[in-house]
């Protein structure tokens, strides 16, 4: 299987790194020949408004959007969840995401970077031990639709649980940056059970 | 489950969002919306951009806070603010304003001509200017999370940019070459600490992210300091000083992005309009120049 992460901007190399330390190759994706080539996508943490904008520009919106509607395994942290959001708020006006995954996603619910935080969360579909999850401007999921697995939750500043983890089908996303830590279970999940 | 804000996990991870990207200076709304639009990663809010701050003269201070929390409700990328060299009081007012990361910032006028912020005491993170590996290890042991080459800001003139990325590349190539017994002395001589030097030797990089800033005015300039290893850029007066700063803002993302293909870049630079004029940084006598503040 030939796995590609999104590589317009954010932090793609560390998605790599740990799709490598999973023994699983993997390429940068920027061009519409390059999205050809792969079986499955990471689309990783950035600026989601950054990554909409040059996907646009350099016509890779659409033909994303096509793969993802059409069976291709993805997974998104952060920005890539709001990406695979069917709907946003609190979103830069008139924002579009490639959508896939009935959830309604709010941006940075968790707030500011200073209300940015680290912590273990339970998430026993991924892994029987807790991860540690980076949330950073962290969004978290705000509706669910039918179809959507919540793989874990956690309690926002309104003293509310929101599901930071979500699966629907061969769609994956994390409010949280696995990417950053040493702990590899969520790209295993993604890998093992997700792209089967 | 206990959380854990403020870390070094934290802090570093968010300049890791921010690769890829360019941040923008802006000094108001309007500006703020134009970098947003054209695809910046954040917005760097100040009062005046270096070119009129060099112009102008007189002391350069931490931006009014209306306006800095005027351009946080602007736009939903992240907002990021100068504080002088020193004045933690500043950082402490911009840390209640939420603001996402602060720039202790050789463009204003420093306040400590000994001491830098103690980073450490803060729950938001820091970037800091460097010009060689020994003050960016400086930096990133009093708690900044992300270094950025300093360049020589508002002039247009990338050559100090290139000069810095050079000397730290440089350094940090030197001491991946070096048997362990060396590293004391290279610790010694760079005035770092010897833990980050032997970190940096083992990597053969920073511990933090690494933007290149200061100079920068073209999509060439943005992807050249790309080629030399920059994980970012900071573009200062280049966009807002030019004839076409929407045009130039979205044509500088674009280069940062496919920064090794001569062709987008070579299409992105078309028809930009005027870039600013600039000054050459040789022609700056040596009390102008911004990127000898920092110690």
């Amino acid at each position: 299987m030939r796995v590609g992460v999104l590589a317009l901007q954010g932090d793609f190399r560390e998605h790599i790194s740990a799709l490598n330390h999973c023994n699983v190759e993997a390429t940068e994706v920027r061009r519409v020949g390059e999205l050809e080539k792969i079986d499955a996508l990471i689309i990783p943490g950035g600026e989601s408004t950054t990554i909409v904008s040059l996907a646009k520009t350099f016509e890779i919106f659409e033909p994303i959007k096509k793969r993802i509607a059409s069976g291709m395994p993805t997974y998104g942290s952060c920005a890539g969840m709001i990406m695979l959001a069917d709907h946003i708020v609190a979103a830069k006006d008139g924002q579009e995401t490639f959508g896939g995954i009935d959830i309604t996603v709010r941006r940075n619910a968790f707030g500011r970077q200073v209300d940015s935080f680290e912590t273990d969360i339970s998430a026993p579909a991924i892994s029987s031990t807790p991860i540690r999850a980076v949330f950073i401007r962290a969004p978290w999921v705000e509706k669910i639709g039918k179809g959507v697995e919540v793989l874990a939750s956690y309690e926002g500043s309104d003293s509310k649980a929101h599901a930071v983890a979500v699966r629907q089908d061969h769609l994956l996303a994390t409010a949280f940056h696995p990417e950053i830590t040493d702990d590899y279970s969520v790209h295993r999940y993604f890998l093992e059970k997700v792209c089967k | 489950m206990a959380q854990e804000s403020g870390t070094s996990r934290v802090k570093r991870g968010m300049a890791e969002m921010l690769k890829g990207g360019v941040i923008m200076d802006v000094v108001n709304v309007e500006q703020a919306k134009i970098a947003e639009d054209a695809g910046a990663v954040a917005v760097m809010a100040l009062e005046r951009v270096p070119a009129d701050i060099r112009a102008q003269g007189g002391v350069a201070r931490m931006s009014d806070p209306d306006m800095i929390a005027a351009i946080q409700a602007a736009v939903s990328i992240p907002v990021m603010a100068k504080a002088r060299i020193g004045h933690f009081v500043e950082a402490q007012i911009l840390q209640s304003l939420g603001v996402d990361y602060i720039d202790e910032s050789e463009v204003l006028t420093p306040t400590d001509y000994t001491n830098h912020i103690n980073k450490w005491d803060f729950t938001v993170p820091f970037v800091c200017g460097a010009t060689n590996l020994g003050e960016a290890l400086r930096r990133i042991n009093e708690g900044a999370a992300m270094i950025r080459s300093k360049g020589e800001a508002g002039t247009g003139d990338v050559s100090n940019a290139m000069t810095h990325m050079r000397q730290i590349g440089g350094e940090i190539r030197r001491l991946t070459s070096m048997r362990e017994d060396e590293l004391y002395v290279a610790a010694k001589e760079m005035q770092a600490p010897y833990d980050l030097v032997k970190e940096v030797a083992a990597n053969g990089k920073l511990p933090v992210v690494l933007f290149t800033a200061g100079g920068i005015a073209t999509p060439a300039d943005a992807a050249l300091m790309m080629q030399m290893g920059a994980d970012g850029v900071f573009i200062g007066s280049g966009i807002f000083k030019s004839g076409d700063p929407q045009r130039r803002a979205s044509a500088c993302v674009k280069a940062t992005t496919f920064f090794n293909d001569p062709k987008v870049v070579g299409d992105a630079s078309r028809g930009l309009g005027e870039a600013m004029v600039g000054i050459n940084v040789a022609d700056l006598p040596a009390p102008h120049r911004l990127s000898e503040r920092g110690w």
